[in-house]
């Protein structure tokens, strides 16, 4: 899919922990239809910046547009509720339930209205459900307790939820940590498909550079909670500062 | 989610044929009877809130307390005397305080239906505040609600202040236990059925994933606060209903000893999902129905020492059977079906 015009705009923004700035002065885009990828070594300000985005921590400077509308003054269900969803670094799913159900209640909700949560799951989400399983490669899985998967399959199945919501733009954090190797380029096409089927934006984190190379369109730098870098990935790859911030000027 | 399965309903049915024949199988026992019916209530209603979203609240006796003040004093107003007056006439001449029959049924009903509407207002309000907090910050935010309740209501004059309130005297013509306990069985049947039906929508589902995973739920755009606080709005409700029968059962309300009694109904309304299993629909009735036999036992045969007992159950359960007798049941099953499974492997 063709990137255009901003979906999510982020412009001069700083978070700090105490006297520690995650974040300082961020400015960056994610094209509407794009794979965008954001690296760092540990410890950069990746996961913060994705925690600002979705209303788990107020910034404080700068601001953060999603398709006109500013998100520093939302709370994190009603930014959810726009399409933009995230999926976490360690898994997040309903342990105590089983895959199907993870799925059903990650049906979108436009609404936050109480008569919105007294539907009854309907045929269609259920076909999807199982659509999306499948997608994913775990549809044999689908009666078993969320709790009992290996924590790659707890990936996927995360991956699954996020596309039952049917977001425009879908927050990645690292999302072949943890999955074996050999799954992991069929996890490539995947999101590449989830982009280009599904017509969702992706935003990802991850530290696997091979898929970072197969998979992004544009590669943003962060390290020690700056900006350091942007561009195409293999500019990126050969960027001195790149390779300085994550070989420590060796 | 809770799904009722032909067996579910199967069962459920036996027990409402039981509990319609009890009152003629144990005449004498009906106090225990009415009980056991406000226990079942509690039950489900604090399951709501610590078996279904786990958020383990020590604060629901705040609206059993209330829900009983506000039948009584709906009685008392009923017969058109003041509430002033009747109090200040605490022990002396009550009989002078008579309602028709008709009047104290009808003033009991609609009662019970005021304390509803009203705690689940006041749920709501106290929901949206204090469901902010999670976990063992929310538990001990409820646990200062309780122990609050019932030091404030006992400074109100106008309710009896310290000392209490007695329930208007029943007239002839009424039989309270029989009214008690069929009312009781009544609500049990409607708060049941409503479970059944809310867990079958999304709502139910949302409040299996606050229990799960709060911060998930939310970023996938789940409403949690409201979820959060209606729930705990019906749960108020229903244990406000269980409050008024359990005092006009009583007979009498004493603002510490029985409508915000922490340390009894405060504690056993958590206890009884325990011993059932919690987060079930029929761990918590299975739990009351239980504790009340526990109770019954501890009280009749083991009298002077029965606290001590029920101490034990509690630390014997939470140690040795954290999820209750559905938990067990469940494993039970699931040992059968890995038997059967190596059985057929073996063949």
């Amino acid at each position: 899919m063709m990137a255009n015009q901003p979906l999510l705009s982020i412009r001069g923004v700083s978070k700090h922990f105490g006297g520690i700035y995650a974040n300082q002065d961020i400015s960056l885009d994610v094209p509407k239809g794009a794979i965008i990828g954001l690296i760092g070594p540990n410890g950069s300000g990746k996961s913060t910046l994705f925690g600002s985005i979705c209303g788990y921590h107020p910034i404080d400077a700068g601001s953060i547009t999603y398709e006109g509308h500013e998100l520093k003054k939302l709370r994190t269900p009603e930014i959810a509720r726009l399409g933009l969803i995230r999926t976490f670094q360690q898994t997040h799913v309903y342990e105590e339930m089983d895959c199907t159900k993870n799925m059903l209640i990650s049906r979108p909700m436009r609404h936050g209205t109480v008569s919105a949560l007294l539907h009854h799951p309907t045929a269609e989400d259920c076909e999807r459900a199982d659509e999306l399983l499948e997608f994913v490669g775990l549809s044999s899985k689908r009666d078993l307790l969320a709790g009992s998967l290996s924590f790659g399959q707890q990936k996927l199945l995360e991956f699954a939820m996020a596309l039952m919501n049917k977001p425009d733009l879908l927050l990645l954090d690292e999302p072949t940590a943890g999955i074996n190797p050999t799954l992991i380029n069929g996890l490539i096409d995947r999101l590449r498909q989830a982009n280009e089927r599904f017509g969702v934006t992706l935003f990802v984190i991850e530290h696997n550079m091979r898929v970072m190379m197969n998979l992004a369109q544009e590669i943003h730098v962060l390290a020690g909670g700056k900006l350091i870098a942007s561009g195409a990935p293999k500019d990126i790859q050969n960027d001195p500062k790149v390779i300085e911030a994550y070989l420590g000027g060796h | 989610m809770l799904k009722q399965s032909p067996t579910q309903w199967l069962a459920s049915l036996v027990f409402l044929g039981i509990a319609i024949a009890a009152p003629f199988l144990l005449p004498h026992n009906m106090a225990q009877l009415v009980d056991l019916m406000v226990f079942i209530l509690i039950a489900l209603s604090w399951d709501m809130m610590g078996g279904q979203m786990g958020y383990n609240s020590f604060g629901n006796i705040l609206f059993f307390g209330i829900g009983m003040y506000l039948v009584a004093s709906i009685q008392v107003m009923s017969g058109g005397y003041s509430l002033a007056e009747y109090n200040s006439a605490k022990g002396g001449n009550l009989e002078a305080f008579v309602l028709s029959a008709p009047t104290y049924v009808i003033s009991f009903l609609v009662g019970l239906l005021v304390a509803a509407v009203l705690n689940f207002v006041i749920g709501l309000v106290l929901g949206f505040q204090l469901l902010q907090t999670r976990g063992h910050y929310f538990a001990v935010g409820t646990l200062g609600l309780g122990v609050a309740a019932g030091e404030f209501a006992g400074t109100f004059d106008i309710l009896g202040g310290g000392s209490g309130m007695n329930f208007v005297q029943p007239p002839e013509g009424v039989d309270l236990t029989n009214l008690l306990y069929f009312t009781g069985l009544v609500v049990v049947v409607i708060f049941y059925m409503f479970l059944v039906w809310l867990h079958k929508t999304r709502f139910g589902l949302v409040m299996n994933a606050i229990r799960d995973n709060e911060d998930k739920a939310e970023a996938m755009g789940l409403p949690t606060e409201k979820v959060k606080a209606i729930a705990w709005a019906v749960a108020g409700a229903f244990a406000a209903v269980a409050g008024g029968i359990y005092g006009a059962g009583k007979n009498f309300i004493d603002p510490t000893e029985v409508a915000f009694s922490l340390p009894t109904i405060g504690v056993w309304m958590l206890l009884m999902p325990l011993i059932g299993g919690k987060g079930t629909l029929w761990g918590p009735i299975i739990g009351a129905v239980l504790f009340q036999l526990f109770k019954e036992f501890f009280w009749t045969f083991l009298f002077g020492w029965q606290r001590v007992a029920l101490g034990l159950l509690i630390v014997i359960i939470v140690v040795f059977f954290p999820d209750g007798v559905m938990g067990g049941l469940k494993a039970i099953r699931q040992r059968m079906g890995a038997n059967a499974r190596k059985t057929e492997e073996a063949a």
